[in-house]
């Protein structure tokens, strides 16, 4: 069974979309429990992968699964992980499992939302155990659309609107993608002796090598006087910036939160983000390692303006889900910052980050479904003294603004201190004036939250909302999974680290840094 | 019999067990709240076996130094170390944080310190926060915030130390914040609600600066660990021919930036006055064991990495903030006011002490103070409480035959703060003033700063003494005020109280909150929680007093509300039946319904009563030796010098001892000259101030009100803390939203509105690109139609049908580049 394991666990909610489609839509308490085992399996799954078989002393491939598929193309069913994609494997699989019980309170059409959502696990997880660019490219296509219905169907009264902005630019950002998919597969179709011309582990093999120079390509090198490493770079950076996102292409997620039902926030802002920090990773740098040199600066900085601006935006926010949005833009600015520092501390801070920010950003949103779902909006001027009758609530927000904002002891602090610490000691000229700068976020994060802690639920209580009832069990339990992670990654962060080093350290050899 | 040798093996194990025990009781407080009813009186206890194992410990430390050996311990003695962020041994040292506990004799005089107050202040709290809504919770954030404290004096690197500061300054924030859930206390509920918020982001200016000087070490020297980087600072200092490198300064100033900070220096002090709108055993905590204390910690651990530069900076920092903070304490009427602010001004003599070379002076006005203030705080608490929370001490008076144990507990501590002889604080007071003598009485050390240093130290001591004793005066000597409904200030304190009620505390927050409050109700994001729009509230109530006499005072009652004096009856008298029950519950002070102040219950003076026997001996066991309090060296001197801190090696390179028989002779001189000197000011200062005191509030009481009348403007501008944070607000927050406001328009327009415009775009086109899609590349599109019957479905929910033809053409149009390339 192991052999097979990360298909199993890839595939399974397939089946589940599968079953659910046999389910009369009447009987929607079947299509939970069908649900809840369809994702709850993969989870179990790879916690066992994670806790059990997974081993830490290597930084190459592990699981892996490699078939022939498309023979036309010589693409493969290749899969495989490592210590980069475990950890988000296995936080998608539990936001996925979580997402579930989480959408409990939603009503309208629940076998088709349901089918959707078991799609959406199948397309992310695809994505990070992907070792061939095809099916990488594929993977990522079926994840767009699931998320597109969900935001559109089951979001808020603009959701039409949101639901559009966010295809259309995330498409945009795969098509760029896909150009660059389709320029390398020639490229590397040229060269000789070549069986697996998609293969990212290959591409990055002979890009090491120096032999992914375009070379193969009808107009040779350059185009457009310029090199094609560098036209590869851009467009699959910015196929990816665009997921994370980062500023200047943000702000479709603002629109996409605001308006998607909380659970789809919640794997929204949890692990889709994530990919797009992953694609850099293991899909983008390592392949132009070149051109990644090049602009390491850039990227840098686009991480710092990321940081800054993102809370400075948040902090002008009224609307509390559209401030959060905007705490995930900035949170996002440290994956960028710590991999353009090259550095070991600057790509494992980057990759904790994203792991971290996943449990913490899904807090935040947990928080916000809590309040809309009583009072039915997120004006943040609108609510006031709320601890007095939800003390519950205020607690478990409270040590969840806290995750956010970087406190010590919680687990963004440890991401955002390796980041910082690593991004400081890079070589890089300007990095540490960089790093300065990316300090100011810190205040201002505090600030916003805090601001917002201050005018949610200190001061006076609003009379409208004195019958609240506190945070209902469900609640307290999708909610406790994720700040456990954070407070238990916060005073051991090697259960993370210690997963990433071997493959980080690899990763770092292979972009020559 | 136990040994008082240091044991490794066994010793580091109850070191550990020290921060955990407070840990482990906040974990069953808040979780098991409910099942646990005695979960206060748990807490303390934990505290006390904590303050056993402390002063245990601490006591082993004091041994080994009368014996003459370097007390200083680490962990990895015993094989205790933690691999952090990699699990140990999986990684080398220089690219993981490998955490030890260090025992050294700064550690275990402040950890003993810290285990001592945290339990007073917990014994107190069950007393004085008892009836509280919030009464557990308060418990188990406590010792949270003890737990953070005493991790930080254990931690053997700066990032440790940096993790428990911040964590202290998270649970500072729900301290201070503790009335910001109860709205049964409705004037600190307002005030909290902005004021923990203040207290957290100010702190994390210092922080943030702190955290840089962390980078610049880490990217230098690539350890953190103490010991390292005070060998690790002296040979970058001897390979740069005996100059500190500029980056060092850098980073001596960042870390100095987080003493700033957390210790409340000039200019960033402004958050602490603030914080007593937590309750009083908070503050307690606060000025005296934990977060002040932090900062100055601070210095004392990183003072080798100080360069000269980074010291004349620390010298004028704090010398500055001891006096500016003492004037201001001159002005207050809030009890609590004029001790925050004498904290202020206290840190500034330990800041500017190690600012002056005098690092273990600094370090033992720090201990010394610990103790003093601690008790000062909790015995304004018990007068508090004992007043049914009136803190303005022109509503106060003759309290010294009503609460008897309080007094002379808060009379002691008065004592010793004011730096009277055999008093705890002389001793170490006098240490800090010895300093600065050491210091330019030497021609080769003699610097403009230093002397300016000495100079405002010596008048910030006069000052202490004088508002301490006019603390004592007003709140215990003289009559009771506070029945006096009509005429509530005596002819002496109207005479005083030239611009009326007290703008510098209550109703200024008062007004704070009520300005906080328009702003949530409008929704108005702005700075000014708690600044512009009460800015002309000031004006009108500093100058408005002399036309319309006595009407302003009601306007400033607001304030106080839980006093019951204001005519705003109903608030007053819901807090007045919370009152009437707890003191019932305390057994014997139903009577007191009446407004009496009394005595408070047993709890709270046991505790009183032990800081106060500290603020005696606390400084030096003299009653051991009375005839040598001058000569032989008090106990901290003993236990904590230069070469016990940071090693021999260290010491003689940051603290160069003479060399050679004159200058041995010279120095010796010198010192004898300093200490002399030192001794004749303190005394002097301290007499000085004492004796203006009891001439102006008790021999001439007229006085005070004709020096203000003299002073104009210029007492209003003490009096309003030299309008720094109206300044603050004016600037850093006026520019941080202006810059908010500017950054979210860029975002809506620029950004968004770029995006929209090309959305725009698209759709025009796709009007076009649709019809072409329809005759020309059908068969694309087919495969698309594929895929669009399985989700036809949902299709059709989403209600329109542009998005297919989004899909198409883009997918379309990928596929067809697609093959374009791959045949090309």
């Amino acid at each position: 069974m192991t052999e097979h394991l990360l298909s199993w666990i890839t595939f399974l909610p397939l089946i589940g979309m599968g079953l659910i489609f046999f389910v009369p839509s009447t009987n929607t308490a079947l299509v939970k429990t069908i649900a809840l085992i369809a994702t709850g399996i993969p989870f179990l799954l790879a916690t066992w992968l994670y806790f059990g078989l997974f081993s830490k002393t290597t930084g190459e491939l592990q699981f892996v699964e490699r078939v022939d598929w498309i023979s036309g193309i010589q693409a493969q069913y290749y899969i495989g992980i490592d210590g980069l994609s475990l950890p988000l494997v296995w936080l998608s699989t539990l936001l996925l499992f979580i997402g579930v019980p989480a959408s409990f309170g939603i009503e309208k059409s629940q076998k088709a939302y349901y089918a959707l959502l078991m799609l959406l696990e199948v397309g992310i997880n695809g994505v990070f155990v992907s070792q061939d660019y095809f099916l990488f490219y594929v993977f990522w296509e079926v994840m767009l659309l699931p998320m597109y219905f969900l935001i559109g169907i089951w979001g808020g009264p603009r959701r039409e609107y949101a639901a559009i902005k966010f295809f259309l630019y995330t498409l945009a950002g795969s098509v760029l993608m896909l150009v660059a998919v389709v320029a390398l597969r020639i490229d590397m179709g040229g060269i000789e002796g070549m069986q697996a011309p998609f293969s990212i582990p290959e591409m990055m093999a002979k890009a090491k090598a120096g032999l992914l120079t375009g070379a193969h390509l009808p107009f040779g090198g350059t185009l457009l006087g310029m090199q094609f490493t560098t036209w590869v770079f851009w467009f699959l950076f910015i196929g990816f910036a665009i997921k994370v996102p980062i500023v200047p292409f943000h702000t479709w997620l603002p629109d996409a939160h605001v308006e998607a039902p909380t659970p789809i926030s919640v794997i929204l802002a949890g692990i889709l983000l994530k990919l797009g920090g992953y694609g850099m990773i293991r899909a983008c740098f390592p392949i132009v390692p070149s051109a990644f040199h090049e602009f390491a600066y850039v990227l840098g900085v686009i991480g710092v303006v990321s940081i800054v601006y993102g809370a400075f935006v948040a902090l002008g926010q009224t609307d509390f889900k559209r401030m959060v949005a905007y705490s995930s833009v900035s949170h996002m600015g440290y994956v960028l910052l710590g991999l353009a520092a090259m550095t070991t501390w600057g790509t494992t801070g980057a990759a904790l980050q994203m792991f971290n920010h996943g449990t913490s950003a899904a807090v935040l949103f947990l928080v916000v479904g809590v309040i809309y779902d009583r009072a039915h909006h997120r004006d943040l001027n609108g609510f006031g003294g709320l601890s007095q009758i939800m003390p519950k609530y205020w607690a478990l927000t409270t040590l969840g603004f806290f995750a956010a904002l970087g406190l010590p002891g919680l687990a963004g602090f440890v991401a955002e201190a390796m980041t910082l610490l690593g991004a400081y000691e890079s070589a890089l000229p300007g990095m540490k004036t960089l790093v300065l700068i990316s300090v100011i976020g810190i205040v201002i994060t505090a600030a916003f939250l805090l601001y917002a802690m201050q005018r949610v639920f200190l001061g006076k209580l609003n009379p409208k909302y004195a019958g609240y009832k506190d945070m209902t069990p469900r609640e307290l339990l999708c909610q406790a999974p994720f700040l456990f992670l954070c407070v238990a990654l916060g005073i051991f962060p090697f259960f993370l680290t210690d997963v990433m080093r071997a493959s980080i350290d690899q990763w770092m050899a292979t972009m020559g840094g | 019999m136990m040994s008082l040798a240091f044991d490794p093996a066994t010793d580091f194990k109850l070191l550990l067990a020290v921060p955990a025990i407070p840990l482990v009781g906040y974990v069953l407080q808040i979780f098991l709240r409910k099942r646990l009813p005695h979960g206060d009186k748990l807490l303390t206890l934990g505290m006390f076996v904590v303050m056993c194992l402390t002063v245990y410990l601490g006591a082993k430390g004091l041994h080994a130094a009368y014996a003459g050996e370097r007390f200083f311990h680490h962990s990895s003695e015993a094989g205790l170390e933690f691999g952090w962020l990699y699990s140990t041994g999986t990684v080398p040292a220089a690219q993981n944080l490998v955490m030890g506990v260090l025992y050294d004799p700064l550690g275990a005089a402040m950890l003993a310190v810290v285990g001592i107050v945290s339990f007073c202040v917990h014994l107190f709290s069950i007393g004085y926060v008892h009836g509280d809504k919030r009464y557990s919770i308060f418990f188990a954030n406590i010792s949270l915030f003890t737990f953070a404290m005493l991790g930080l004096v254990l931690a053997d690197n700066l990032l440790v130390l940096f993790i428990f500061w911040e964590l202290m300054g998270a649970m500072s924030y729900l301290l201070i914040g503790h009335f910001s859930h109860d709205p049964g206390q409705p004037f600190f509920h307002r005030w909290a609600t902005w004021a923990c918020k203040k207290a957290f982001l100010t702190t994390r200016v210092g922080d943030v600066l702190l955290f840089v000087g962390i980078f610049i070490l880490w990217d230098k020297f690539h350890t953190l660990r103490f010991t390292e980087l005070w060998a690790a600072a002296k040979e970058t200092v001897a390979a740069n021919g005996g100059e500190f490198p500029t980056w060092l300064t850098w980073a001596g100033l960042c870390v100095f930036g987080g003493t700033v900070g957390k210790s409340a220096q000039f200019p960033l002090h402004i958050w602490l006055p603030d914080a007593m709108a937590g309750p009083t055993p908070v503050s307690a905590m606060i000025h005296a064991a934990t977060m002040v204390a932090a900062g100055v910690f601070l210095l004392g651990r990183m003072y080798p990495l100080l360069s000269p530069t980074v010291l004349s900076v620390v010298t004028v920092v704090g010398a500055t903030t001891a006096l500016f903070a003492a004037t201001i304490g001159t002005t207050c009427y809030d009890l609590k006011a004029v001790l925050a602010y004498s904290t202020i001004s206290q840190l500034g003599f330990m800041v500017a002490a190690v600012g002056l070379g005098g690092v273990v002076a600094g370090m033992f006005h720090m201990t010394t103070h610990a103790f003093f203030k601690a008790c000062l705080f909790l015995s304004a608490g018990s007068v508090i409480h004992g007043c049914h929370h009136v803190q303005d001490m022109r509503l106060m008076g003759g309290l010294r035959k009503k609460m008897p144990i309080t007094f002379a507990c808060m009379l002691i501590c008065t004592l010793a703060i004011a730096g009277v002889p055999y008093f705890a604080g002389f001793f170490s007071k006098d240490e800090v003033i010895k300093a600065g003598f050491l210091k330019i009485l030497d021609r080769r050390t003699f610097d403009g700063w230093s002397l300016y240093a000495l100079l405002a130290l010596s008048l910030a001591a006069a000052l202490t003494a004088f508002y301490m004793f006019r603390l004592i005066f007003l709140t215990f000597y003289g009559e009771y005020r506070g029945n006096q409904k009509q005429h509530r200030f005596s002819a002496m304190l109207a005479a005083e109280g030239v611009e009326g009620p007290d703008p510098n505390e209550h109703a200024a927050h008062d007004d704070h909150g009520a300005a906080h409050g328009a702003h949530d109700d409008h929704g108005h994001a702005h700075a000014q929680d708690h600044g512009h729009a009460h800015g002309d509230e000031h004006g009108h109530a500093a100058h408005g007093h002399a036309a319309h006499g006595h009407a302003a005072h009601g306007h400033a009652a607001h304030g106080h509300a839980a006093h019951g004096h204001a005519k705003h009856a109903p608030a007053p008298k819901v807090a007045h039946v919370v009152h009437a029950e707890k003191h019932d519950e305390h057994g014997g002070h139903a009577e007191h319904h009446a407004h009496e102040p009394h005595e408070s219950p047993l709890v709270m003076t046991v505790a009183l009563m032990i800081l106060g026997l500290l603020g005696i001996f606390g400084g030096h066991f003299w009653l051991t030796e009375p005839q040598n309090v001058f000569n032989a060296h008090p106990w901290f001197e003993k236990l904590v010098t230069p070469t016990t801190l940071y090693g021999e090696e260290i010491a003689s390179w940051c603290a160069p001892e003479p060399v050679g028989e004159a200058a041995v002779e010279h120095f010796e001189h010198l010192e004898h000259a300093a200490h002399l000197d030192a001794l004749i000011v303190s005394s002097i200062v301290a007499g000085t101030g004492i004796l203006l005191a009891i001439l102006f509030y008790l021999v001439w009481p007229g006085i005070p009100g004709r020096i203000v009348a003299f002073l104009g403007q210029a007492y209003t501008a003490v009096r309003r803390k030299y309008y720094i944070d109206e300044l603050v607000d004016a600037t850093v927050l006026k520019l941080t939203w202006k810059l908010t406001y500017f950054q979210k328009w860029i975002d809506e327009n620029v950004i968004d509105g770029l995006v929209k415009t090309v959305g725009a775009l698209n759709k025009f086109l796709g009007v076009f690109a649709a019809l072409f899609d329809k005759i020309v590349i059908d068969g694309a599109v087919n495969a698309v139609a594929l895929a669009s019957q399985v989700f036809g479905a949902a299709f059709r929910l989403v209600q329109t049908g542009r998005i297919q033809q989004y899909a198409a053409f883009a997918v379309g149009g990928a596929v067809l580049t697609a093959a374009w390339l791959i045949l090309a």
